[in-house]
């Protein structure tokens, strides 16, 4: 059997690798993909404090530690038993809706956003995101960086550091924010919202006029109609700090809606030998292995995915942009792949309009910005949207509230087995006969590249290329054939 | 090495940045120096970046020996492929700079020296409350499955730092090093003003210096828990019971922590001329405590420090004379 080896240098949670395997007519057997990394969160923080654990998760990810550090924040509170006051949660939602306007657009223009700037088909050496200046020119390259830096200094300014944050803590925050630094973010946010009108406009002008790349949206290579997940508000509209989790299936009904806390009920994980990261399913359906449809438990959690799951956005702008996506893709719920790089300026633009809302509300100078708790600490759970997918943090302790047990479901990690499938697909799709097309390389990485997998490289002026390297091997193991990609 | 900026055509310097058991949050550091990327760009040849420049492992292989000029190396060492890119990059590089506090003290990562692989994997694989494996299956180095064998990293019982891999030649700490100090290590490295190998590139002073908080006699007669006061924003932090670790922890980072009332939490590690970051710190707690006897202040610490290593070596554990629980024997 013909075996293709994928190593990229590039990381997923660590790094990953795929394997690809071809049958005896040449055709795609099957593909893994190898999570080569652990480093044991779930062990070696038991016997911390629970206090501890905003900034001891924050460590998992150094790309969305306000995620980790949120989640951790808000099983604090629940831990504590202990309600935030109002002008807390409000400053909390407006740090994350600040984080994931970064993120989003750090990811969109950077990784995601040149395949269709540029073109999937485009030379390799303008697949990024000096390609994307140079086709739409350097003023937006500077609207970019001017976004991305403003968003990191307004993390900086609010939970303390631009990397790793230092700011949350069971029934609060640690500092509110002044008058004085409100209008600062109010202005920043205000100029957010252009930029993401803006690169909705581009997605419009570059993509969507483009029939060759709504053929390759619309089209056979990159569609899997699973389950999807997201958090919603009380008029199920998606939000990003606090809601329900609810699941659609593949013909868009409701499957579940559920407080994080009676997460256990819902998902489960499983182990396979060949990767260090679990693979979460729907319990309720079970596991039937990586396989598409209503009766297997494989379930998304991506922008796409929560815009699957909710039933509207809650601020004007996005809610527009919201239905004009379901009209022009044919209604909801949409299963392909691609189309979760729209779905994820949607929610960029949502996200700053979601800022300067919580930016201008009266309540967010405050200085009821926390209060002690008075309880002993038990068992707590919390869930936020991370950008890559619904992330929880569960905690047990003891009366002193040094962890006894902790539980950990991260955002990529639930996109474990759907990633592989897309992988798996679009090589099936574009190998035939033993034959390895040279498109297949960018083409399998832009089925890997939508999940926008934990690191999404925020690089801005170097070109910011997945090596790839496929290698064919006969069944005896001879080297018959390499491409290579940014090697 | 390069010569100095200024110079364009002269040949630039080769430089490389790698990852190994590390978050991603050093690489955003590195790019948190915004434009000046830009200069570190006119300065060398970025000739081995995996998440940003085109290279492999195989064309660092390839290389001669010593030919990369300078190599950032954030990351600790847990498994066998980070060992060995520790070893290549070592071999292909002039100056190996352990590039923040995985790299350099084992950082939070390296808490997981207080349990073994089986204890993590127990936990990981078998234990957690969603995890569903009655199967009893865990990630092995080599695994059948029906069109072949799938391999995997070995991974060790023990975070190991870069020092204690292979031999360093300079240390950036933080976690991660901020921006300004990851440029003034850029500046000195090109420039040739660097200190005696073997070096700390940082301040020699605490974290202290850099707080703005009024600082008076401290006398604490109980160490708080964060979340049991609401802390005055003006007073040093220490002196309100909290556990502030900038007491024992070098400077760099601008103190900024303390500035949103959170204590600092020692990630830029010892300061000059300190062999164990632990050590020093307890020291240094122990003698701001206000008791009489040393029951007393053993009481106190017992008391409003529930998890003495896991305060005390929060970063430094994998670097400190502790290095890990023992293991049983074999």
């Amino acid at each position: 059997m013909k075996r293709i080896s994928i190593d990229p240098v590039t990381r997923l949670e660590g790094h990953g690798k795929i394997e690809i395997f071809l049958d005896e007519q040449g055709e795609v057997a099957n593909a893994y993909l190898q999570i080569p990394e652990l480093r044991g969160f779930e062990r070696f923080c038991v016997g911390r404090p629970a206090e501890d654990m905003p900034n001891l998760t924050a460590r998992i990810c150094g790309v969305c530690p306000e995620a980790h550090h949120m989640a951790s924040t808000k099983a604090l509170d629940d831990l504590f038993h202990v309600e935030p006051p109002p002008a807390a949660k409000k400053l909390r939602e407006l740090f994350y809706s600040i984080f994931f306007a970064t993120d989003h657009t750090t990811h969109f223009y950077a990784l995601g956003g040149p395949d269709f700037v540029v073109g999937p088909t485009a030379p390799a050496g303008e697949r990024n995101i000096l390609g994307v200046v140079k086709k739409v020119g350097m003023e937006i390259a500077s609207k970019v960086l001017k976004m991305r830096r403003d968003g990191h200094e307004l993390i900086q300014l609010i939970g303390g550091r631009r990397v790793h944050p230092n700011w949350g803590l069971p029934g609060g925050v640690s500092r509110g924010i002044t008058e004085e630094q409100r209008r600062q973010i109010e202005e920043l946010g205000r100029h957010a919202v252009e930029f993401a009108r803006f690169s909705l406009k581009l997605f419009e002008d570059v993509v969507l006029k483009n029939s060759d790349y709504v053929k390759l949206i619309t089209g056979d290579i990159y569609v899997h109609r699973t389950y999807n997940m997201g958090t919603v508000d009380a008029n199920n509209c998606v939000n990003f700090y606090d809601g329900m989790i609810r699941v659609t299936g593949p013909d868009g009904r409701e499957h579940a809606k559920y407080h994080p806390r009676d997460y256990p009920q819902y998902v489960a994980e499983r182990v396979e030998p060949w990767s260090y990261l679990k693979f979460p399913y729907l319990k309720r359906v079970g596991w039937k292995g990586f396989v598409d449809g209503e009766d297997s438990g494989v379930y998304k959690a991506t922008p796409l995915s929560r815009l699957n799951a909710a039933e509207g956005m809650a601020t004007p702008l996005a809610q527009a942009e919201y239905q004009r996506f379901y009209e022009v893709l044919g209604g909801k719920p949409v299963h392909h792949t691609l189309a979760t790089h729209w779905a994820r300026l949607i929610e960029l633009l949502y996200a700053t309009e979601r800022w300067v809302e919580l930016a201008t509300d009266p309540e967010i100078t405050s200085s009821d910005y926390r209060v002690v708790p008075r309880e002993a600490p038990t068992e707590g759970i919390g869930s936020v949207e991370a950008p890559r997918g619904t992330l929880t943090h569960h905690y047990w302790t003891d009366e002193r509230g040094i962890l006894t047990k902790v539980n950990l479901i991260v955002g990529t990690t639930n996109n474990n087995a759907p990633i592989a499938m897309s992988v798996k697909r679009a090589a099936q799709k574009l190998i035939h006969r033993g034959e390895v097309r040279e498109g297949l390389l960018n083409m399998v990485e832009m089925a890997f590249r939508a999940y926008d997998p934990c690191f999404g490289c925020a690089t801005h002026t170097l070109p910011g290329q997945m090596p790839l390297e496929v290698v064919i091997r006969g069944p005896d193991g001879t080297e018959l054939r390499r491409l290579r990609q940014n090697l | 090495m390069s010569t100095p900026t200024a110079e364009k055509t002269a040949t630039k310097g080769k430089l490389a940045l790698y990852w190994a058991a590390s978050c991603g949050g050093c690489e955003i550091a590195v790019l948190a120096l915004d434009e000046k990327i830009l200069d570190v760009a006119e300065a060398f040849d970025i000739v081995f970046w995996p998440v940003a420049v085109d290279a492999k492992v195989r064309d660092v292989e390839k290389m001669a020996d010593g030919s990369i000029d300078v190599c950032l190396f954030n990351g600790g060492i847990r498994t066998s492929e980070q060992e060995y890119m520790a070893r290549l990059l070592r071999r292909k590089s002039k100056v190996l700079v352990a590039f923040g506090s995985c790299a350099h003290e084992g950082c939070i990562p390296g808490l997981a020296n207080l349990n073994t692989r089986q204890e993590i994997f127990q936990t990981v694989y078998h234990q957690t409350l969603s995890t569903e494996n009655a199967e009893g299956r865990e990630p092995q180095p080599a695994t059948e499955v029906a069109e072949g064998t799938l391999h995997l990293p070995v991974f060790y019982d023990t975070v190991r730092t870069l020092d204690q891999t292979v031999p360093v030649d300079y240390y950036l700490p933080g976690c991660p090093p901020e921006a300004e100090r990851i440029w003034e290590a850029v500046q000195a490295i090109v420039q040739g003003e660097l200190p005696p190998a073997g070096s700390v590139l940082g301040p020699q002073t605490t974290v202290c210096d850099e707080c703005p908080r009024t600082r008076s006699e401290k006398k604490i007669k109980e160490f708080k828990r964060t979340w049991q006061i609401i802390p005055d924003p003006q007073t040093c932090l220490l002196e309100q019971g909290l556990v502030c670790c900038g007491i024992a922890t070098r400077a760099g980072c601008g103190a900024k922590c303390p500035q949103v009332n959170s204590p600092c939490i020692g990630c830029y590690g010892p300061n000059e001329g300190v062999r164990d970051y632990g050590a020093r710190l307890m020291s240094a707690l122990a003698s701001v405590i206000d008791a009489d006897t040393p029951e007393e202040v053993e009481r106190i610490i017992r008391e409003g420090i529930p998890d003495p290593v896991g305060t005390f070596y929060r970063f430094s554990l994998a670097h400190s004379l502790l290095r890990r629980k023992k293991l049983a024997q074999a």
